[in-house]
């Protein structure tokens, strides 16, 4: 369809999504920022947050943990880590790894320090988009 | 003709040989399907990453060193095979597709270096006669992204020291649960693909935060996606041809069984024949 972006996330374990939309807007590293057809081209990496994309009058949230996207004038791709669509988000998991993570920080070391600080925000973002829906 | 004793021995020794190839089988099915499901979810992220960094490449000229293209004068040979055997020409067509590839490159008057994935393949290189210069083993079953990270490091450390100038992988491509075919596939300096649609990407692209920082880690982590694909390949069409060959041996096994049996009940019939005329030569004798 004429103005729209033909959105693709992929992961090493799968489609997470294939779809034309309307708008896209994705957590950059550098900051977060929305896509409209006929963007320009450019590529950057994906830090962890929701991306939020618009098709019509329908608004759908998908859970990045880091990626890679890339934007042309008519295409969007989504390399990322992982990806989990708001409805595929296991909410009693994710308050676990919170746990777990929280209780890692606590007395963690230096090395462990920024895989828990990671996967910290990992459980954050995902039971924060859980509770938006 | 053989004994009955002895035919009966064999009919139950090929049938425990039968057990252990249906069962072989059975275990190589339920693990293909799990390698299967494993490789067809990669495929669109491989594929993708390699379509997005194949723009880049062809767009713009970096001096990044994964992506010079140097004289060529050592080549990295890569066989990936499996642990274990008894998966029909599985092992074999890698070794002789990675002889042929050493050929070819020694015609070119360029070195050769070798290494292996899987125990097999580091026999077969061996017996050969031919230096080894590294092996990975002990990764069949249990396949993960740890793995592949591992190789792409040691590659990428010696691409970089110079060791060589070339890395090539000869892995199995998974097609179907009957195909499967040898891909020799260049893993560095990665490749500059020229794009089918070239119009779409001849915009230059933007980087943010910039192209040396997007290169510096997606490069390597192209790699390692395209190492962990082939091992996921390899280990589908390993068990897809497995499971295709132990298919066949229980075939075969009750082929033979069936051809015991009759010879059996043919040696059996002959030898009570046999008695019944000696009782009736016996009655006979005492007739008279």
């Amino acid at each position: 369809m004429e103005g729209r972006i033909k959105l693709d996330i992929v992961t090493p374990h799968g489609l997470v999504l294939s779809e034309d939309v309307d708008e896209i807007t994705a957590p950059g590293s550098e900051g977060e920022f929305g896509v409209l057809a006929g963007h320009e081209s450019f590529i950057t990496s994906l830090s962890i947050g929701v991306l939020t994309c618009k098709a019509g009058s329908k608004t759908e949230y998908v859970f990045i943990n880091s990626g890679y996207i890339e934007v042309t004038a008519e295409r969007v791709i989504v390399l990322a880590d992982s990806a989990e669509r708001s409805e595929d988000i296991d909410a009693e998991r994710a308050a676990a790894a919170k746990q777990r993570a929280e209780e890692r920080l606590k007395h963690a070391d230096n090395v462990d320090f920024a895989r828990a600080t990671a996967a910290l925000e990992r459980a954050t973002t995902r039971i924060q988009l859980v509770q938006k829906k | 003709m053989a004994g009955l004793k002895e035919i009966r021995k064999r009919i139950s020794s090929v049938k425990s040989t039968k057990q252990i190839t249906k069962a072989m089988k059975m275990v190589s099915a339920a693990k293909f399907r799990r390698a299967q499901t494993r490789i067809l979810e990669l495929r669109p992220y491989a594929e993708k990453m390699q379509t997005v960094l194949s723009n880049l490449a062809a767009t713009v000229d970096t001096g990044h060193p994964l992506l010079e293209i140097r004289i060529k004068k050592k080549v990295e040979i890569i066989a990936l095979t499996g642990d274990k055997g008894l998966c029909g020409a599985f092992n074999t067509n890698i070794m002789k597709a990675v002889i042929k590839t050493v050929k070819e490159k020694q015609s070119e008057d360029v070195e050769v270096s070798l290494s292996a994935i899987g125990k097999k393949g580091t026999d077969l290189v061996k017996r050969r006669g031919l230096p080894l210069r590294q092996s990975w083993t002990g990764l069949a079953g249990r396949i993960s992204y740890l793995n592949a990270q591992e190789i792409a490091k040691d590659i990428i450390e010696n691409y970089i020291n110079e060791t060589f100038d070339e890395v090539v992988l000869v892995y199995n491509e998974f097609k179907s649960a009957l195909v499967q075919k040898v891909s020799v596939v260049r893993l560095l300096p990665l490749a500059k693909v020229v794009s089918e649609e070239p119009q779409e990407f001849s915009l230059p692209f933007a980087y943010e935060p910039s192209q040396q920082a997007i290169f510096d880690t997606m490069l390597p982590k192209n790699l390692e996606i395209q190492i962990f694909r082939a091992l996921l390949e390899s280990q589908a069409s390993e068990e897809a041809a497995r499971m295709t060959s132990m298919e066949n041996a229980t075939k075969a096994a009750d082929d033979m069984i069936a051809s015991l049996t009759l010879q059996y009940n043919k040696a059996r019939q002959a030898s009570i024949t046999k008695e019944l005329m000696d009782i009736v030569g016996g009655v006979e004798a005492l007739k008279h």
